[in-house]
């Protein structure tokens, strides 16, 4: 059935849907009405779910992963300084296998305060072993989250679903909540494997010597790279019970393009209008918008951009003294191609500027005038 | 006939385990498990405890363990008691066994949470008055004046023992206890109380620590019984924050027979033990007081 929904709204049913058992948060805009709205669906009983009301999102995390451990399904929700304040405990979940599934609303990080759209949040917990998937509208994120559960409960990896600030967390869109019944299909109750367990005692985390964790660690790569086909596998079932997917990138008019933006979450909108006015104009220009940066999209990225000439990758976020960091992934991945793009490299929006049209065509042109970037990292909202 | 045992013959720590000789966290679970048996998964923080346990694959508790970062004791325990309701089991038990590191210290904030929402588990926090794990550091819990490798003797601690018991009774919880590994029916009984109760259950247990304490092996529960004749660590119980019960009422005893049989100590003037003589006497009016005495 189709409403229109909030973005922040589109996680909570999506939670809903599939079965949370325990949900553990703490508030922080613009995070607040994914959580306020999950304690009315707990509180009418729409959601058979504990929902453990803590004091900080690091006991959030520290609750996800008690309750997770036993095999329940959960699922908190945060952004910003919470996500940083959760830092090590998402080591701890993903080093502990556990299929956890967050929502985290893309903000910048203090100070000065700001409370609006940035990706720096998430992107800095990218060592963190969990995957990370970055949506574009509040129909994604439902279907995302839904998605995030199988695939996390198959891998035994967590899961890190983004939405951008404002842009997403409170826009309304029309969204096809699907019903329950079909999503029950999809995501039946799981049980977890290994779990404490008075009736089968083991011990978790305990002290592990230089003779076994590498290859604790090598399992953990080999569950992400495996994470990369199974998110195929499970995107085409989703796409044949609910007709939509969205693989790990979407390549949009890339054919023989001149120029190819790389784009992550809200702006692939903005870029994909301004793509089509340039194709109307005659001028071959392309979007690759990446949707799990963990698991990284090596091979889908290289061969979607195999024989482009240039790509212009937007950064809604900066690593300061490097640079945008989406560029810098997909630099990493080309770097051993014969035949790749020159990349540049564009900040854009930080601290939740509007990117605008303008801007993406102030992108578009440069890249097409110049033959390679004049610096390593350019700024083209920036007011000088 | 058969002589009634004051505990049960089942052990559920294993011989293998790595405390150190006289250690007292490990006279410590090995009661509090008797009492609560094996229907139970404990939580373990970051802690000597973490240690004791064994390395992996080798475990010595008889329970499901589950090892968590430093400051989540509490915060975890809450989450796996929801996990368990939630997927259908309703008996089974928590126990977040802790240093005071990870009580007075790190988790603090996240004990407090638990306390507040009055979680149904039990929080014991085995207190060995110093970073022990990493090698004597004062903590909180370390008393005045104590020599550690932080508060070298230059500069022994300038602050009093931070006090828990107090902190936890203003959350008004259920039940709350103190308790000694040289009492282990006190103790052993305390857990079987806290069992039957639900809600947020906290015991402050004094765990003698030789290596730490400077004390011979063969004192440590010497040492951890003066404590407790010398009234610096009375027993007693707070049901609901506010009903105090006394259990033991021991006659005066100079606090510097404790004192003197720790290397911890040793540096003490006359001076300095009598105003930790005047102190204690002084806490030991508060609390009476609180009793109703």
């Amino acid at each position: 059935m189709k409403r229109v929904v909030e973005g922040s709204h589109a996680v909570s049913y999506g939670v809903m849907l599939s079965r949370v058992q325990v949900i553990s948060a703490y508030p922080i805009t613009p995070q607040t009405h994914i959580v306020e709205k999950l304690s009315e669906l707990c509180a009418s009983g729409e959601l058979k779910a504990k929902f453990l009301k803590v004091e900080s999102e690091h006991s959030a995390m520290a609750s996800c992963i008690g309750a997770s451990a036993v095999g329940a399904r959960v699922f908190t929700a945060t952004s910003s300084q919470g996500l940083a304040l959760m830092h090590e405990l998402l080591h701890w979940a993903s080093g502990a296998r556990l299929p956890i599934v967050m929502t985290n609303v893309n903000r910048a990080l203090a100070p000065p305060w700001n409370i609006w759209c940035d990706q720096i949040d998430s992107l800095s917990q990218r060592d963190t072993g969990w995957l990370q998937f970055y949506c574009e509208s509040s129909q994604e994120v439902l279907d995302t989250v839904i998605q995030a559960f199988k695939i996390s409960e198959k891998v035994l990896l967590p899961s890190m679903v983004l939405l951008d600030a404002f842009y997403l967390s409170h826009t309304f869109e029309p969204v096809d909540i699907p019903d329950r019944e079909r999503v029950d299909r999809f995501l039946p109750r799981y049980e977890l494997k290994f779990k404490l367990d008075p009736k089968d005692p083991k011990h978790f985390g305990g002290l592990a010597p230089p003779d076994v964790f590498p290859e604790m660690r090598y399992q953990m790569q080999q569950s992400m790279e495996k994470t990369k086909s199974l998110i195929h596998e499970i995107d085409e079932e989703y796409q044949k019970i609910f007709g939509r997917s969205y693989g790990l990138v979407e390549a949009y008019r890339c054919e023989d393009a001149e120029v190819v933006l790389v784009t992550s979450g809200t702006v692939s909108s903005t870029c994909r209008e301004v793509v089509d006015q340039y194709r109307d104009g005659g001028k071959a220009i392309g979007l690759l918008k990446i949707r799990t940066l963990r698991p990284f999209p090596s091979e889908e990225v290289k061969r979607s951009l195999k024989g482009i000439p240039k790509a212009a990758v937007i950064d809604r976020n900066l690593s300061c003294g490097m640079g945008g960091i989406f560029a810098e992934e997909l630099k990493s991945a080309l770097c051993n191609e014969e035949d790749r793009p020159i990349v540049f490299s564009y900040i854009v929006g930080l601290g939740g500027r509007d990117i605008t049209q303008e801007t993406i065509s102030d992108v578009i042109e440069y890249t097409l005038e110049q033959e390679r970037p004049k610096e390593e990292i350019l700024w083209p909202d920036l007011r000088r | 006939m058969k002589e009634k045992r004051p505990f049960p013959d089942e052990e559920y720590l294993m011989s293998g385990h790595l405390a150190c000789s006289g250690c007292g966290a490990s006279i410590g679970i090995r009661y509090a498990l008797k009492a609560l048996g094996e229907e139970i998964v404990v939580i373990v923080p970051a802690s000597c405890f973490s240690v004791i346990v064994g390395v992996f694959p080798y475990h010595s508790l008889k329970v499901p363990v589950y090892h968590v970062a430093f400051e989540t004791a509490a915060s975890t325990a809450t989450g796996v008691k929801a996990g368990l309701e939630m997927t259908g089991d309703s008996t089974t038990m928590v126990l977040a066994w802790a240093g005071d590191g990870g009580t007075f210290d790190i988790g603090l904030q996240a004990l407090s949470g638990a306390a507040e929402r009055n979680d149904d588990f039990i929080y014991v926090c085995y207190d060995n008055e110093a970073y022990m794990n990493t090698g004597i550091q004062r903590s909180s819990a370390t008393p005045l004046l104590t020599w550690t490798t932080t508060t070298p003797l230059q500069q022994t601690k300038e602050e009093a023992k931070k006090n828990i018991m107090e902190i936890m009774a203003a959350h008004r919880i259920p039940y709350a206890a103190t308790a000694s590994v040289a009492y282990p029916e006190d103790f052993f009984n305390k857990m079987k109380k806290a069992k039957g109760i639900r809600g947020f259950r906290f015991i402050h247990i004094l765990s003698t620590c030789p290596t730490g304490w400077r004390l011979p092996t063969q004192l440590s529960i010497k040492a951890a019984r003066l404590a407790v004749l010398t009234r610096i660590f009375p027993l007693y119980e707070i049901e609901d924050g506010e009903q105090y019960t006394l259990n033991l009422k021991p006659d005066p005893r100079p606090v510097k027979e404790y004192l003197k049989l720790q290397g911890r100590f040793s540096h003490l003037a006359d001076s300095e033990i009598e105003i930790i003589q005047e102190n204690v006497e002084r806490a030991w009016e508060r609390l009476l007081k609180k009793v109703g005495i």
